[in-house]
Order: C-alpha cells, then sequence, then structure tokens
C-alpha cells in the first residue's frame, strides 16, 4: 500500500510537471517569446507517463510533433525542454529543432517528428537494429489516430510484424486529427482491428488512468522484450486544448470539453492517492517542487543566449571520421 | 559491398529482391549466401517502409545500405529521404548521424518508358544534408561507393542503369581504394571546350570528344562524380584553359545539377569565358516509349557534337 502510495505520487509528480510545463509554454508562446506551432499534450499526460514507466533508459520512444509530454517523462530537463521551445542555444536541439522537435537521445527519447507516419518506420527501424544486435531493447512509437491513415504508418506498422520486431505502437486516439473526428476519416473506428493485418496484438483501452497505462503498456512492453514481437495499442483519450494554439476549437462544444475534463488524468490520480490515504498536503508539497521547477525553466529560457548561426552551419552535415570496429566486434 | 560488409558487422543491406533472387540487376549476388539472412534482408514492395526502417536503424548505429529497385521507386520514399534523412542531424543539433547509403540504377534503360526512366539527380541534389554520387566508370564505383558506406551521412548513391554492363579495372582488395565524394575527374584533356558531365553521358561525351578530334576540336571532359558537394575547382580550371564549356546530363533540362554548374561559372569564371555556356540535356518532356523518341530525347553524341561546335564557333 506505501509502495502503491509512493508510486502513484512519483507519477502524479511527472504528469504535473508536464501539465505545469505545457501552461507556462501557451503562457509564453502568448506573450510571443514562443513561435511556430504549439501543440499541447494536456490531457494526455497519464499516456507519456504511464508508457515511460514501463521503459528502461536505453529503450528507443519515437513521438509525433505533440512530444514535450514524451520527452519530459523521458527524461528530458524541462530547462532544457523550455529553452528550446524559446529558440535558445541551451535547447534540446539547439534552437534548430523548436516545438516538434525535441531530440534527447541521452534519454532515450528519438524524436519529435511533424510529418507524421514515417516516424513508425523509424521506429521499427530502431527495434531492427535492437533485434539484429540482440540488445533486449524496445522501440516505442507515439502517434496519433490521424496518424493511421497514411502510408508511412501501414508500412512501418506491417514491416514490423512481418519482422516481429520488439516495438510497441502506441495510438493516443485524442478524438480529433486536427478538426476532423475518426469517424469521419476512417472506415473503421476501433483501430486495433488493423493489428490483424499486421499480424501483431493488440490492446484499447481509456487512459484516463495512470496506473491502467502503466499495466496495459506494460504487457505488451514485456511481450516485445521477451521476443514476441510487436503490439499495436489504442488508448482512448482527449486533449483539452486545441490542436495547436491558433486553434479554436469550434468542431467541439464547450459542454463536450468540460465533459470530459471530468476525467482529467490529474484529478483521476489525485482522487485516488486521497483514497490511498494521501493528505493534501502531501499533494500540495510535491505541486510546489513542480512549481519551483518550472519557474526556473522559464527564467532559465528567459536568459539563455540565444541559438548561434554556427551550430546551423556545422550541423548539416556530421563529420566522415568513421573508423570500422575491430571485425567480429560489436 | 561485399569487401565493405566483410570489415564491418553493423553494415546491412536491404531491399527488394536482393538476397533470395540474387539482385534484380545482380548486383548483389552472393551476398545472401555470405552474410546471412539477418544481413541481407529481403523487402515486401514498400519503399517508405525499409527506407525509414534503415534511417532508424542508422539512427541507433547500423550502418544500412538499401537498395532501390531502380530510383524511380525512390519517389514513394522521398518523404522518408528527405524530411528524415536528411535533416535528423541538423534537428538534433549533432545529436543523432544517419549513417545510410541509398543505391540503385538511375536513368533510362531501353525503352521502359515515362515511369522507370527518371535522373533523379535534380531532386537529391536540391536537399542540403544529403551527399549524391553519380559515377561513371567501374573503378570510381567501388571507390565512390567505400567511401560513401563509410561516411556517417546520408549518401545518394546513382548507378547509370546502362552501365551495369560496362567493363574495366577496379583495384584489388589490398588497395582499399577510396574516392572522395566531391571530387571531379579528368578524364579526357583537352585546350578548345570543356564538357562537364556524369554518369551515363559521360560515355555519349567521350565518344562525342572523338569525334571532334577528328575533327580538330580537342575536348577536355570532366566527369563531375559527385553531384553534391559539386567540385566546382576542377571544373573552372578546366574552363579557365579551355574558355568554352557544354554541360552534358541526362536529367530534365529545368534546375538542377546542369544549372548549378553553369551558375558557378558564369559567377567565378566570367571572364575566362568566349562564349556562352551549352548545355545538351534531357529532352523537357517524360519518357517516351518508341526507340525512335527515346534515343532524341536523351543527350545524344550529335547534340553534344553540334553544342560543342557551337561554343567554339565552327558551325
Amino acid at each position: 500500500m506505501a509502495a502503491q502510495k509512493d508510486t502513484l505520487l512519483a507519477r502524479y509528480k511527472d504528469m504535473f510537471r508536464i501539465r505545469r510545463f505545457e501552461e507556462e509554454a501557451a503562457r509564453g508562446y502568448a506573450k510571443g517569446k514562443i513561435g511556430g506551432f504549439l501543440h499541447l499534450y494536456i490531457g494526455q499526460e497519464s499516456i507519456a507517463v504511464g508508457a515511460s514507466a514501463t521503459l528502461k533508459p536505453d529503450d528507443y520512444v519515437f513521438q509525433t510533433y505533440r512530444d514535450h509530454g514524451t520527452a519530459i517523462a523521458r527524461g528530458t530537463s524541462t530547462r532544457a525542454a523550455m529553452a528550446e521551445l524559446y529558440g535558445k542555444d541551451p535547447g534540446i536541439s539547439r534552437g534548430l529543432g523548436g516545438s516538434m522537435h525535441f531530440f534527447d537521445p541521452a534519454n532515450g527519447f528519438y524524436g519529435g517528428y511533424g510529418i507524421i507516419g514515417g516516424h513508425v518506420a523509424l521506429a521499427a527501424g530502431a527495434a531492427f537494429k535492437s533485434k539484429y544486435k540482440k540488445e533486449g531493447t524496445v522501440s516505442m512509437c507515439f502517434f496519433g489516430e490521424g496518424a493511421t491513415n497514411i502510408g508511412g504508418f501501414h508500412e512501418g506498422a506491417s514491416l514490423a510484424g512481418l519482422w516481429k520486431l520488439p516495438m510497441v505502437l502506441v495510438c493516443e486516439n485524442n478524438t480529433y486529427a486536427m478538426g476532423t473526428p475518426f469517424s469521419r476519416t476512417s472506415p473503421v473506428e476501433d483501430i486495433t482491428k488493423k493489428a490483424a493485418g499486421y499480424g501483431m496484438a493488440s490492446d484499447r483501452f481509456d487512459g484516463h488512468d495512470v496506473q491502467e497505462v502503466e499495466a496495459r503498456i506494460g504487457a505488451a512492453v514485456e511481450l516485445a522484450r521477451s521476443g514476441g514481437g510487436p503490439t499495436l495499442i489504442e488508448i482512448l483519450t482527449y486533449r483539452f486544448r486545441g490542436h495547436s494554439m491558433s486553434d479554436p476549437g469550434k468542431y467541439r462544444t464547450s459542454q463536450e470539453v468540460e465533459e470530459r475534463k471530468k476525467r482529467d488524468p490529474l484529478k483521476v490520480t489525485k482522487t485516488q492517492l486521497e483514497s490511498l490515504g494521501c493528505s493534501e498536503d502531501e499533494i500540495l508539497a510535491l505541486e510546489n517542487q513542480v512549481e519551483e521547477e518550472i519557474a526556473d525553466a522559464v527564467q532559465f529560457a528567459e536568459e539563455a543566449p540565444p541559438a548561434r548561426h554556427d551550430v546551423m552551419e556545422r550541423s548539416v552535415y556530421a563529420p566522415s571520421n568513421y573508423v570500422y570496429p575491430p571485425v567480429g566486434q560489436p | 559491398m561485399l569487401e565493405e560488409m566483410r570489415l564491418d558487422e553493423n553494415i546491412v543491406l536491404m531491399g527488394e529482391e536482393v538476397g533470395y533472387y540474387q539482385g534484380a540487376y545482380k548486383v548483389t549476388q552472393g551476398l545472401l549466401e555470405e552474410f546471412g539472412s539477418d544481413r541481407v534482408v529481403d523487402t515486401p514492395i514498400a519503399e517508405a517502409g525499409f527506407a525509414g526502417i534503415g534511417i532508424g536503424a542508422a539512427m541507433v548505429g547500423l550502418r544500412p545500405i538499401i537498395e532501390f529497385m531502380t530510383w524511380n521507386f525512390s519517389f514513394v520514399a522521398f518523404d522518408q529521404i528527405v524530411q528524415n534523412a536528411a535533416k535528423l542531424y541538423q534537428m538534433s543539433a549533432g545529436q543523432l548521424q544517419v549513417p545510410i547509403v541509398f543505391r540503385g540504377p538511375n536513368g533510362a534503360a531501353k525503352q521502359v518508358s515515362s515511369q522507370h526512366s527518371h535522373a533523379v539527380e535534380a531532386f537529391y541534389t536540391h536537399v542540403p544534408g544529403l551527399w549524391v554520387c553519380a559515377p561513371a566508370t567501374p573503378r570510381d564505383a567501388k571507390g565512390l561507393l567505400k567511401a560513401a558506406i563509410r561516411d556517417n551521412n546520408p549518401v545518394i548513391f546513382l548507378e547509370g542503369e546502362t552501365l551495369y554492363g560496362i567493363k574495366g579495372e577496379v583495384p584489388e582488395v589490398e588497395e582499399d581504394e577510396i574516392i572522395p565524394i566531391g571530387k571531379a575527374a579528368v578524364a579526357r584533356e583537352g585546350t578548345d571546350a570543356t564538357i562537364v558531365t556524369w554518369g551515363s553521358p559521360y560515355y555519349t561525351s567521350l565518344a562525342a570528344a572523338e569525334r571532334l578530334a577528328g575533327a580538330g576540336i580537342e575536348c577536355e571532359i570532366i566527369d563531375m562524380r559527385s553531384l553534391r558537394p559539386l567540385d566546382m575547382e576542377t571544373v573552372l580550371q578546366s574552363v579557365r584553359k579551355t574558355n568554352r564549356c557544354v554541360v552534358v546530363h541526362e536529367h530534365w533540362p529545368y534546375a538542377g545539377p546542369g544549372a548549378e554548374i553553369v551558375d558557378g561559372i558564369q559567377r567565378d569564371a566570367m571572364d575566362h569565358l568566349d562564349a556562352p555556356i551549352l548545355r545538351v540535356t534531357g529532352q523537357d518532356v517524360p519518357m517516351p516509349y518508341a526507340t525512335n523518341l527515346e534515343e532524341n530525347v536523351l543527350p545524344t553524341e550529335a547534340r553534344v557534337e553540334e553544342a560543342v561546335k557551337q561554343v567554339c564557333y565552327r558551325q
């Protein structure tokens, strides 16, 4: 019971960190400090946090452009993440990527991709390497329901199934692809039905409970790690904010959004914590820690030096000093 | 490929019919037997999928070679090559490298018509983050491919489809000759006009040069070998000597490396030019099927000859 409480408190803190990070990012965007596109993950935090809890540091994670939450759940510092949004030199991609292109391989995060679908094949490539090198690592790829109609998704999933790659495909079905509900773009609403065509296992569940996310994704990760091949998981979720900051959200009613907010993963977890005997003060103390961290991240980003021209120019091509390893060694 | 694969287990080969079929053009013959199906991987018809898998594997440490049965099929993987392979090193601020070679036959064969005859270099040279090689001789093909496999960047490796039958000396294994990416070769020395070319039209240009020699015009031929980066220094040196230049290529005339070379010459050797630079290109039409039409759409010896005479004011 105590262990469960501590674990759940940790999950709550991780989710709260993402929530507060993004609320401040939205504020920075409104002030004109952050430009371009900003796609918020608010409402879906239970998935990034629950999924990351099932992974090891050297596992591979790929995400779409809605990538802040997943990167932070993997361990990207909020300082480096916020500095990236501000287009600053100490940003996680040194100001070259922006909101949609966080990269943090040191923390097992292999990117946010603006062109959805193709990244499923990239994730399958990491899984291919894992299998070829017998690493015992797992590649996890996140994508929205909107990505399941594009060829890149299909080809990546199909090859992952064909070669029984150690991969978990996590569809975060947040109900709307930009402004279009899935029912208007796909003849089949249950995405996991596609798994049969790819010869892989599947699972489908509601994503507001971080504990359930962790347990169900954990099973798929274990299957992949033990050589059982990939799983296609569809998690039903909901984003509370617009597709991006420029989305007025006219495709849904405010009642619908309010109704869904009753199942806000943070609220749900808070209730669970209370039933485990967690006091209001305990939670508040934790929230205060996060508040401090996020305030520090914002200040760090504000004060950080700008992105550098020389870094941009020098990072178009990698230096070619590759020397083969001795024969027979990995 | 065989020599390189023996040196490094991280090199894997992937593509349609590369294994059990032994390669649609037999380029990969024998590789499956030596390296097994874990390293010589037959794929379904899914270029976007296996190009992406190659890129993903390269991001995390492998050094894949992706064979497109022909470059015509690469367009369905264009997103992977342009949006991911070319950009990942920079988007990630150098945190991820993509050491991968995309290779296969390029350009027209014989009567394979509209959808199977593209010379694709104009598409790929446009993209920062990619290297593009287009060797013409067996020796360059071998040495450049070795350089491409050892490079830490994505390399577009264009093998002239009509050149697979060309025979020539190649260095022995022990010599381990590497032809550096981005270095042109003076394939024929001459004093009267420079012909800049690469890939299949290299042979057209050589034949035209021999005929022009009979008419008293000595052409210098620059075989670019690589198209990104462009070795403009070698081109400029030659043009400063001959003062006249014809660029011969198979790709369509609108934009592309042919136009890029002309731009470089006019900028850096303007004062040396005695005539406008001319281009002999594939005609600005989708490739027709009929032999009599196709022959004339491709750059012909006669058109090269005529262009050289024109820049020499010998018409």
